[in-house]
């Protein structure tokens, strides 16, 4: 099949499968999304920090956590010695680590995400489809959790739960549903009576089944904006607690940690606290980037 | 309410609002017993043995069993909580083992400097942020709208305690133009009496200029840096509901009437625009509780951020809940105070509801 057809194939305003149909309709979204400059360099930043974690052990020249030798390598400036971006007071080279940080960072978002966002669907589609005081109780739980500032909750948790990497990632998990709930129980709301849903129930289909079939389907491009939106705020929310200390211990090249060593540091060996607030800063504007120019393509309402 | 007649209009009114006041105490007294459970439950889950936190790893058996007793840890879970609730009613937090002294005492002494620093940095945040939004609805598309998109996107996503080692390392050590951490120069410590625990105030209104002078100083980067951060998301919110009024049948009206642009833009759209920008106003002062903690920690601030940090760090956690409770009790206030200004605000909700 030459490029030419397969075009015609998707973009065939008589599709003869579902497949085609939903094929086709991913295409012409992907078309939308690829006219926004702006969202394709986001989608270019995200899609280099999975490709830079995933080769992490290729890319990195140096090793992350053993340094150099402590008389000749500590705090050599960006670009001596085949250090890019130097070294820091352990004699370590500070892009090898920021390179193996990454896995850790991509490691926070997609645990947050598959953790907070099955607890938000659930919450939200159960609070919206049954209605009553389901609605009010789970409702009531949402408000809660919204009511503390997002860092201070996640901070009270991993102080009782202790520090580290695993601990961080369920605080913030912990803090993130809330908001995935309120708009999965707005959409549900929106569809809770149309026809399709009285037609499944009338044919039998339990409530577990109707949730889960016909009505998170529904909710989740939403969610996923949202999430993806977020995603910034995690990342931003994780780099904080670990440079409070309480997320990654050191010697984990967490960014945020490697900010916090790098701190005393800052007026004379300024790059070693510099150089991983850029990597943050780049992956989170990736984020955003990539979750404004998702919000442009799919949601309706959002488009001017 | 259909059936309300005319006479009774009045009396009804008055009693709709009372119902309405109700609901909302009943709501936000719901939310506080709610911070209330996660904070009690929070302290439950603790590894640090609270008994031991009291009279330390060498006191006899009969000291320790004791100490269990007065803390109340032998009663069910629910009679704990009712404890608890009695204590945190009466604003008994506990007492710090860091400090020695008891939590509200320490909340009160160290709130004071987070309240300045929010305020000095919501006034930057919306003295800048409104008119960038504006300008930019008004240019929408055009180089202003777009510089104003990335200078807001940029707030989003630098972490806030890396921009401020940045703007130390910038502004005070190289350049010298501000003072460094903390919230004012030792020499200047005792020139003045504290009394309202807000430096500005205090300063001006003793008429200690040079120790003003020094205050404001020491507070311009930590609360720009705030205020940048208020300003992104005040300015994109700005420039949406602008670009909502200036597309209403009025601004057309207005026009056609020979208006000048500026007072359609300033005067008309913008006041109607002003009622949602209060909610969201009020919403960015109750997230600098949040971006303080970061900042007050590079800064060296002295307030609830630090205090908060400092006890997480020695595992003070009657402290860290105590504070974890305040913020959260702050947060749901600003919260209430933004619905009710709204629904004051806006003549049509007022008339709604």
């Amino acid at each position: 099949m030459t490029e030419v057809s397969r075009r015609d194939w998707l973009l065939s305003d008589r599709p003869a499968s579902r497949r085609q149909a939903k094929l086709g309709q991913a295409y012409r979204t992907w078309l939308s999304f690829r006219t926004n400059w702006l969202a394709m360099v986001g989608l270019a930043i995200v899609v280099a920090l999975i490709v830079v974690a995933v080769f992490a052990d290729v890319i990195a020249p140096y090793d992350p956590v053993i340094g150099g030798d402590l008389r000749t390598e500590r705090f050599l400036p960006p670009l001596t010695d085949g250090h890019l971006l130097g070294t820091d007071d352990l004699s370590r080279d500070i892009f090898s680590r920021i390179v193996h940080g990454s896995r850790l960072t991509l490691m926070v978002v997609v645990l947050v995400a598959v953790i907070a966002t099955p607890i938000g669907l659930l919450v939200g589609t159960s609070a919206g489809y049954f209605g009553g005081w389901v609605d009010t109780v789970l409702m009531r739980l949402t408000d809660i959790f919204l009511a503390f500032p997002r860092l201070i909750l996640a901070l009270a948790f991993v102080a009782a739960l202790g520090p580290g990497i695993e601990n961080a990632i369920i605080a913030i998990a912990i803090t993130s549903w809330p908001p995935y709930a309120r708009l999965a129980r707005a959409e549900t709301l929106t569809i809770r009576d149309s026809d399709f849903i009285n037609a499944a129930r009338l044919q039998g289909a339990s409530s577990a089944r109707i949730l889960w079939g016909h009505v998170t389907p529904l909710c989740l491009s939403s969610v996923i904006i949202r999430v993806t939106l977020d995603m910034a705020g995690i990342i931003l929310t994780a780099a904080g607690l670990g440079f409070l200390g309480l997320g990654a211990q050191p010697p984990q090249p967490e960014w945020g940690a490697m900010i916090a060593s790098g701190r005393r540091f800052i007026i004379d060996q300024w790059w070693v606290a510099t150089m991983p607030g850029i990597a943050i800063f780049i992956v989170s504007l990736g984020f955003n980037l990539l979750g404004d120019g998702l919000r442009d393509v799919l949601d309706p309402k959002a488009r001017k | 309410m259909s059936d309300v007649t005319n006479e009774g209009g009045r009396d009804s009114a008055l009693l709709r609002f009372l119902w309405r006041a109700v609901k909302l105490l009943a709501t936000v007294a719901l939310t506080f017993l709610g911070l209330l459970v996660v904070t009690f439950l929070i302290g439950r889950v603790v590894p640090v043995d609270p008994v031991l936190a009291v009279i330390g790893d060498r006191a006899s058996q009969s000291v320790y069993d004791r100490v269990f007793i007065e803390l109340g840890l032998d009663r069910p879970l629910y009679e704990q909580f009712w404890i608890y609730l009695q204590k945190v009613l009466s604003g008994d937090f506990g007492e710090s083992f860091l400090t020695k002294r008891s939590i509200s005492d320490d909340l009160a002494r160290v709130f004071p400097a987070t309240m300045e620093l929010a305020t000095v940095a919501i006034l930057i945040g919306t003295i800048f942020g409104i008119p960038l939004g504006v300008w930019a609805a008004v240019r929408q598309g055009k180089f202003v709208d777009q510089f104003v998109r990335v200078f807001g996107l940029i707030g989003y996503s630098a972490p806030i305690f890396w921009l401020g080692l940045l703007g130390l390392l910038v502004f005070y050590a190289r350049l010298q133009w501000v003072a460094g951490p903390g919230r004012i120069d030792i020499s200047f410590e005792y020139a003045f009496t504290n009394k309202t625990g807000l430096m500005l105030l205090d300063t001006a209104l003793q008429g200690q200029w040079a120790a003003f002078r020094n205050v404001v100083s020491h507070i311009i980067l930590p609360a720009g840096l705030l205020g940048y951060f208020s300003m992104a998301y005040i300015s994109r919110m700005t420039r949406s509901f602008m670009l909502n009024e200036l597309a209403q049948e009025y601004v057309i009206t207005a026009r056609v009437k020979g208006v000048p642009e500026w007072r359609i833009i300033w005067v008309h759209a913008l006041r109607n625009a002003a009622v949602p920008l209060v909610t969201v106003v009020a919403l960015s002062y109750a997230n600098l509780l949040e971006g303080s903690v970061l900042t007050e920690t590079v800064f060296a601030w002295p307030g609830l951020g630090q205090y908060l940090t400092n006890s997480l760090q020695n595992a003070d956690m009657n402290a860290v809940l105590g504070g974890t409770l305040v913020i959260g009790g702050i947060f749901v206030g600003l919260n209430l105070l933004s619905d009710l200004l709204y629904s004051t605000l806006d003549p049509r909700v007022r008339r709604q509801s």
